[in-house]
């Protein structure tokens, strides 16, 4: 079996007992970069110098015995929306940025330096993370592994197709309203969004604030639990991280829930779902039933009505806030044919940043002007608080809900470009997730006929990410989904 | 209505430096003195990915100042944001308050020469600070940022309109600066921009027919940055609306106009239109999602209040009552807490206010006008000068060697005794040691017995002059008297 077959857990027990080095792995990690990234284009930038520098410290490190962390050795892949001051750019897939590099590291980043990860590249994703097929990504986008011509997701779509295209064992991605799962289930890899407030957001470029939050991918739940392990925790420097104890989230994750009871909202399985990834999703959970689970019917009519159009306005509205720092005055990208200030602002904007950016941009300013602001983001807000209410109802009666990830499996490279609303429809069972604050994961559980992945997605109510590892564990344990390798990594050139 | 019967409405913003040692969302240092872009740091840069925390000390010293001022302090205050783009400001948006401030509806009484006049505070709230821009002087075609600035914690009290001249809008600017140096609030340096003030100007022009005020439009002067430039700018710019009003009484109002902004150029002693109304800014505010919302635990707010001293005026009063104390002596007397923790100390030690009291006023304060210095830099504890008033009290030394005493302990730091002993200052009030200093005076100076003796009463003082100067001004000062009226048979 290849370095690049194991899981982390696996390579980590592997580094462990000092069957390969370090720099092996990471030097295996970049072969596969270098093998398949030209069709798969899930990095913006490979830092090979840094990551086998770091991979031959770790392994100093394990020689002496010395306790090398949590994830001591094994390659990591990084959203290219996380600081690095590492010297390779952080990018946020835009122009406007033009190649500034942070003079600091994100909470994640030094968490992964510290539990001995080597970070070994920045992957693609939607141009500020907005978008759901890193196709609006300024520097090309990334192309699914099951399928080239086929979308990843998005926005965290360079991540989920490194992770699947086993490039790399584990990356961070980052989720405001799907972008984490969405392309989880599009790329057949596990990928969870924690609570919000569970992972600092210290170092993450905000799209959104109050939605974003970072999380992690891998192939297996075990893997993304190892990787939120490296990664949650309180940080004063973000006030809105909680000073919650983490769990240990790998010590109880193969005993399984029980008695379980999964709600099944009707509105995650009516018109618009995709007949093959309702009839698999319809599998999964038949899986569960057959391990004891009981199914209740819930409902969260708030969620299925107003979840996207409230999304819309909250992360719009947020997001040009976020975006008005971009102006070319203290770093990054600066128009040079501009006539005056005002004009080197809006020219330095108009070039830096691409259509859907503005797109946003322009729609939260007019829903935060004076006049529209009770009814739109204020409204939003109330809308905001009623779905948390729908959740935390059906949190009274069962212990998780489930769900298709996605309406569809992968579409197609440029299907939905032209119709923004389409593509805003790829998240509508992911937004309410991110509204209500609360916890989900996406989880393979089968391929439709022309062998795309479909995602399951659970969700539980805030900081139980536990009981969410352990509910996917039950199921994973029960399939082989993982072993399946996507036609890219066959496919030898 | 006559232009008389105009009665001038003034409100005031009044944006004020905290005195914490950091900003209010890093932990760079606020410095006055440092090189350009030194104390900076990527979160008040506002790069990509940097988050604001909150300067505990810096809401705990706001809340001090809303408390002093009489506010209430809500359940919850929030942030927000407030969108402009200006190269000062890194994020585009100034992370401030806007509707549910930490402080609202308090007061300030303010001594004018009319007496007493109540202000109210509509509202008390923490903001940060912008950079500073400026533009390159050799008429280059770009400008330069200091970011130093950048953040530093900025309190914003925002009165009602409730202020009817300039020199009472001067004396109110005047009041909460003493008010924030007495509570610790802020250095209030002036020339270091430290406070910095808003008046709205407008008059009212009587009633309309709903039986509501009218008003002239109302000027926001920005940016001012004296007390002086305060009174000038109002009494400018009552004199424009004035001016405006009486030439066209139907259209000058506020109904039609609004609110205008407007600049003040110190120089011409003129203002000037900045913003009309319809080129007001949307600041789009919306609360600040990386900031929890503030919300006071009582308890604690009840501890910042136990923080919160006695204030000038009741301290001023408490003076004249409790001490007995002529009301200019107890007027500077607390207008510096500083001064006036110095003056009970003495007070407390002596067991004699007014003697304590005349010790600061003749001494203490001269020496620090001279020197324009505070109490703090006057290089003499409350006790040293307690033991040397004591000593004078005690008949040790006289008075106007007290005082000479005073110079000598400020320029070697010793005490009072020591100094005393050393040069031999102590008071000679042996009888016979004065009656030679008298009969010195008397030998040497006959014709003033003379004129005395001829019924110039006056001839007396000069006399005893001289036999103090004989003494080397050490002679106790009453039995020199007593002797000299003896020997001249008085
Ligand atoms: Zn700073």
């Amino acid at each position: 079996m290849a370095i690049t077959d194991l899981t982390a857990c696996r390579m980590r027990e592997a580094l462990r007992r000092r069957e390969f080095s370090a720099l092996e792995a990471a030097d295996a990690s970049l072969a596969a970069i270098a093998r398949l990234d030209g069709r798969v284009r899930a990095f913006l930038s490979v830092d090979a110098d840094g990551a086998r520098r770091r991979a031959a410290g770790i392994d100093k490190r394990l020689a002496a015995g010395e306790p090398a962390g949590l994830l001591a050795g094994v390659p990591v892949a990084v959203k290219d929306n996380m600081c690095t001051a590492d010297g390779q750019a952080t990018t946020c897939a835009s122009r406007i940025l033009g190649g500034w590099r942070a003079p600091y590291d994100a909470h994640v980043v030094e968490r992964l330096a510290a539990e001995g990860a080597v970070v070994v590249g920045k992957t693609n994703l939607d141009e500020f993370a907005m978008g759901s097929s890193t196709e609006n990504s300024a520097f090309g986008a990334t192309r699914n592994p099951w399928d080239l011509e086929r979308v990843p997701g998005g926005s965290s779509g360079g991540s989920a197709a490194a992770v699947a295209a086993r490039m790399v064992p584990l990356a961070l991605g980052s989720d405001t309203g799907g972008s984490i799962r969405q392309p989880a289930a599009l790329c057949g890899v596990v990928g969870l969004k924690p609570t919000y407030g569970r992972v600092s957001r210290y170092g993450l470029v905000a799209f959104a604030s109050s939605l974003d939050q970072i999380g992690p991918f891998g192939r297996t739940v075990a893997d993304a639990a190892l990787l939120l392990q490296a990664t949650a925790g309180h940080d004063p420097r973000d006030s809105t991280s909680v000073p919650e104890a983490v769990p240990d989230y790998l010590a109880a994750l193969e005993e399984p829930v029980r008695p379980l009871r999964i709600g099944l909202p009707k509105e995650f399985f009516g018109a618009g779902l995709d007949p093959e990834v309702r009839r698999v999703v319809r599998d999964a959970l038949a899986a569960y039933e057959r391990l004891g689970a009981q199914m209740v019917e819930v409902s969260l009519p708030h969620s299925a009505e107003y979840a996207i159009a409230a999304y819309y306005i909250v992360a719009t509205s947020e997001a040009s806030s976020n975006l008005a720092r971009y102006d070319g005055v203290h770093y990054g990208r600066r128009s040079s044919d501009h006539a005056d200030m005002i004009d080197m602002y809006m020219r330095s904007r108009v070039q830096g940043f691409g259509d859907e950016v503005k797109r946003r941009v322009m729609l939260g300013a007019y829903a935060l002007s004076a006049g529209y602001y009770e009814a739109y983001y204020k409204k939003a807000l109330r809308v905001r608080r009623l779905i948390r209410r729908d959740f935390q109802d059906a949190f009274k009666t069962v212990d998780c809900i489930m769900g298709p990830t996605s309406p569809t499996a992968a579409f197609r490279q440029g299907e939905r470009t032209a119709d923004p609303l389409a593509m805003y429809l790829s998240d509508v069972y992911t937004v309410s997730c991110n509204l209500a604050a609360i916890a989900g994961v996406s989880v393979p559980c089968g391929f439709t006929r022309a062998g795309l992945p479909v995602g399951l997605q659970i969700i539980t109510d805030v900081f139980t990410e536990d009981r969410l590892l352990r509910i996917a564990r039950m199921y994973e344990r029960e399939t082989a989904w993982a072993d399946r390798s996507p036609p890219v990594c066959e496919a030898r050139p | 209505m006559t232009a008389a019967d105009l009665l001038p409405t003034i409100g005031l913003e009044v944006h004020m430096h905290l005195k914490t040692r950091t900003k209010l969302f890093c932990g760079c240092p606020v410095r006055y003195d440092a090189r350009p872009n030194s104390c900076v740091c990527p979160v008040c840069l506002g790069m990509p990915g940097v988050l604001p925390v909150m300067n505990g000390r810096a809401v705990e010293l706001a809340v001090r100042m809303a408390l002093a001022l009489g506010c209430a302090i809500p359940d919850l205050a929030k942030w927000d944001r407030k969108h402009y783009y200006y190269p000062d400001l890194p994020k585009n948006y100034q992370i401030s308050e806007y509707d549910q401030p930490l402080g609202i509806g308090g007061f300030l009484d303010v001594e004018t020469p009319r007496g007493a006049v109540r202000v109210g505070i509509t509202r008390v709230h923490l903001e940060e600070d912008a950079g500073k821009l400026m533009h390159d002087e050799r008429g280059g075609n770009f400008s330069v940022v200091d970011l130093n600035r950048t953040g530093t914690p900025l309190l914003e009290i925002v009165s009602e309109p409730d202020i009817h001249g300039a020199e009472d809008a001067r004396a109110y600017a005047e009041a909460l600066r003493q008010l924030a140096v007495y509570l610790g609030v802020g250095d209030c340096h002036l020339q270091l921009g430290q406070m910095r003030f808003e008046p709205n100007v407008s008059l009212r022009i009587g009633t309309g027919p709903d039986g509501k005020p009218r008003y002239t439009p109302i000027s926001e002067i920005k940016n001012l940055n004296s007390f002086r430039s305060v009174e000038r700018a109002v009494v400018f710019e009552l004199a424009r609306h004035r001016q405006e009003y009486v030439a066209n009484p139907a259209e000058y109002t506020l109904e039609n106009l609004g609110k205008e902004t407007r600049g003040w150029r110190d120089d011409e002693g003129v203002s000037f239109l900045q913003r009309s109304k319809e080129e007001a800014h949307d600041y789009r505010y919306f609360p600040e999602p990386d900031l929890v919302p503030f919300v006071p635990d009582r308890a604690w707010v009840e501890a910042v209040r136990a923080t919160v001293p006695e204030l000038p005026q009741g301290r001023r009063r408490r003076f004249i009552s409790e001490y007995g104390l002529p009301e200019y002596d107890a007027g500077v007397l607390t207008a510096e807490r500083g001064v006036a923790d110095f003056f009970e100390k003495v007070a407390g030690l002596v067991k004699d206010p007014k003697t304590a009291s005349n010790w600061m006023m003749q001494d203490v304060m001269r020496v620090l006008n001279e020197r324009k210095a505070g109490i703090a830099d006057l290089g003499m504890t409350p006790e040293a000068l307690a033991e040397l008033v004591s000593l004078v009290k005690q008949g040790a030394i006289n008075r106007n060697k007290g005082t000479e005493v005073f110079g000598k302990m400020l320029a070697s730091g010793k005490p009072a005794g020591e100094i005393v002993r050393q040069d031999g200052l102590a008071q000679v009030a042996d009888a016979g040691a004065v009656e030679a200093f008298v009969d010195q005076a008397l030998a040497a100076n006959a014709r003033t017995v003379e004129d005395y003796k001829g019924g110039k009463k006056a001839a007396l003082g000069r006399l005893m002059g001289e036999a103090m100067k004989a003494s080397g001004g050490k002679a106790n000062p009453q039995l020199v008297r007593e002797i000299l009226l003896r020997k001249l048979g008085g």
